[in-house]
């Protein structure tokens, strides 16, 4: 029990060691503009023009049952017209880019992971090599600045869609005042809270397509590995977003009381 | 030049290369033959550098390759080309795509020139006007010609193959050892051929290395090793198994 304690200890260690030195060597090689900008347009399009339909439904969903879980709630203490404010801020800065980043990992980190570890099986990354190809430059860098960009914007898309399904299902559906709904909206709703949703989007990107990159190039061998990394890279993406969403709303909060 | 001193690689506990050292002179065209699963491919990776040894030195031109990071080693890979056993040819892109991937960064170059260089080395592996095929449009035998085309575009100083003619049919083999020796003689490389076929190592190489038990158990040209009376060659070239082997 000692051991295997050990060996865990040790290779989890390790794994975090080696996904520090990809991240090095990625951001070192994204500031250095060595990868070509097809790829990232390729990139951009497959996370973030092919996600639209995943976010836009999460998010329209997320707003609706939202609203409608908080009207039940708020409507026995006659505080109906405060229920958008409290769909705004939770789309904005918590459910808005957790399940953005969750929804996107789920479709791409596994994608990524996938694609990336049977082109390892496949020999295709050492191939990349013997070409003067790093694969960092080529795989990896295009489909970082791919996340770093869609995450921010495919958030803002479901929050947007979040609070508008929010809106209609509490004046359409429960009567809410809109008037008196709108400007609770707006007094609440702080500029904060959107700057806080948005850098985590951005973080959340970061984390997804490392780990999805990372698990498709340490890969195993044959069907059973690229399976395994596929999983993987899911399961990991979606417990480090949601660890590191917890100690990001800390530190912005606590960072962007100043601004 | 290569050169591999005193070269060892275990994963774990097996030990795969157990001090293997030999020379490759510029021009030369050397066959490394071994029982499957011996370290042959291993070897050959480890001469660009895709593997780190645990011990020992790879010099390409006097420059060791053990002690280079990635980055540098991107450098000395512009000497090598290499064809995979599977060809590994990027399933993504198309032919063109495939064979042009190394020249793609080159600005002197323009559109017009590069097809035309890629026409020019699709001419010589006799797979004109494939550009716009899908790898996965392509037969083994066609795969392996376009890997060998997207190796030598750039006109590397060492080509690099592993099991060339593995996998396809006699025929498809003896065109593969012929182009192998027309890009030899063309382009003046020096080649290094990882392979268990008896046939296609006679034929391409002009000195044979046996790997056996992780070493270099013997050397010499085809004629010697064909004729050798030592018994692990005698069997291997002539694919006699010893009865402990019979499996059924």
């Amino acid at each position: 029990m000692n051991g295997f304690a050990t060996r865990f200890v040790t290779e989890w260690l390790g794994g975090l060691g080696r996904l520090t030195l990809l991240a090095k060597e990625a951001l070192t090689s994204l500031f250095t503009l060595k990868t070509s900008s097809r790829t990232v347009l390729y990139q951009l399009y497959f996370i973030g023009v092919k996600s639209q339909s995943v976010v836009v439904v999460t998010g329209a969903f997320t707003g609706m049952v939202l609203c409608a879980q908080t009207y039940l709630q708020f409507h026995k203490v006659k505080m109906d017209t405060a229920t958008l404010a409290v769909v705004s801020v939770s789309m904005c800065s918590e459910l808005g880019p957790v399940l953005t980043a969750l929804m996107v990992t789920a479709r791409v980190g596994a994608s990524m992971a996938a694609e990336l570890g049977t082109m390892k099986v496949t020999e295709q990354i050492d191939a990349l090599r013997t070409l003067a190809t790093h694969p960092v430059d080529y795989l990896v860098v295009p489909r970082l600045i791919a996340s770093f960009v869609s995450l921010p914007l495919l958030t803002a898309e479901s929050i947007m869609i979040g609070i508008t399904a929010g809106y209609i299902v509490g004046v359409f559906l429960f009567g809410i005042d809109p008037a008196y709904a709108y400007y609770n909206m707006k007094k609440y709703t702080e500029d904060t809270d959107l700057i806080i949703g948005i850098i985590k989007s951005f973080m959340f990107g970061g984390i997804l397509a490392l780990i999805g990159c990372y698990k498709g190039m340490t890969c195993g061998e044959g069907a059973e590995g690229v399976g395994r990394a596929t999983t993987e890279a899911v399961v990991y993406s979606s417990i480090t977003i949601l660890v590191s969403n917890f100690f990001l709303t800390l530190t912005l909060s606590e960072l962007l009381k100043y601004l | 030049m290569i050169e591999v001193r005193d070269l060892k690689k275990s994963f774990g506990r097996h030990v795969v290369l157990d001090g293997v050292s030999f020379k490759v002179e510029t021009g030369e065209s050397v066959v490394i033959i071994g029982r499957s699963g011996g370290g042959k491919s291993i070897l050959l990776k480890h001469l660009i550098g895709l593997l780190m040894p645990d011990a020992g030195q790879v010099l390409v031109d006097g420059e060791d390759l053990c002690g280079l990071n990635e980055r540098q080693l991107l450098r000395v890979r512009g000497k090598f080309g290499m064809l995979f056993q599977g060809a590994a040819l990027f399933d993504s892109l198309n032919v063109f795509e495939n064979v042009a991937f190394a020249l793609r960064r080159r600005r002197d170059l323009s559109p017009e020139e590069l097809r035309r260089k890629v026409a020019e080395v699709l001419d010589m592996v006799e797979l004109s006007g494939t550009e716009e095929k899908k790898p996965s449009e392509l037969s083994g035998g066609m795969r392996k010609r376009v890997g060998l085309a997207r190796a030598i575009i750039y006109q590397p100083q060492i080509v690099l193959y592993d099991e060339p003619t593995t996998g396809l049919d006699p025929v498809v083999s003896d065109s593969i050892d012929r182009l192998i020796l027309r890009v030899r003689d063309a382009l003046k490389v020096t080649t290094v051929v990882v392979t268990h076929d008896m046939r296609s190592a006679r034929r391409v190489g002009q000195r044979i290395l046996m790997l056996h038990n992780g070493r270099i158990y013997a050397s010499g040209t085809p004629d010697e090793i064909f004729a050798s009376t030592d018994p692990v060659v005698h069997r291997f070239v002539n694919g006699i198994s010893v009865p402990r082997e019979h499996y059924f």
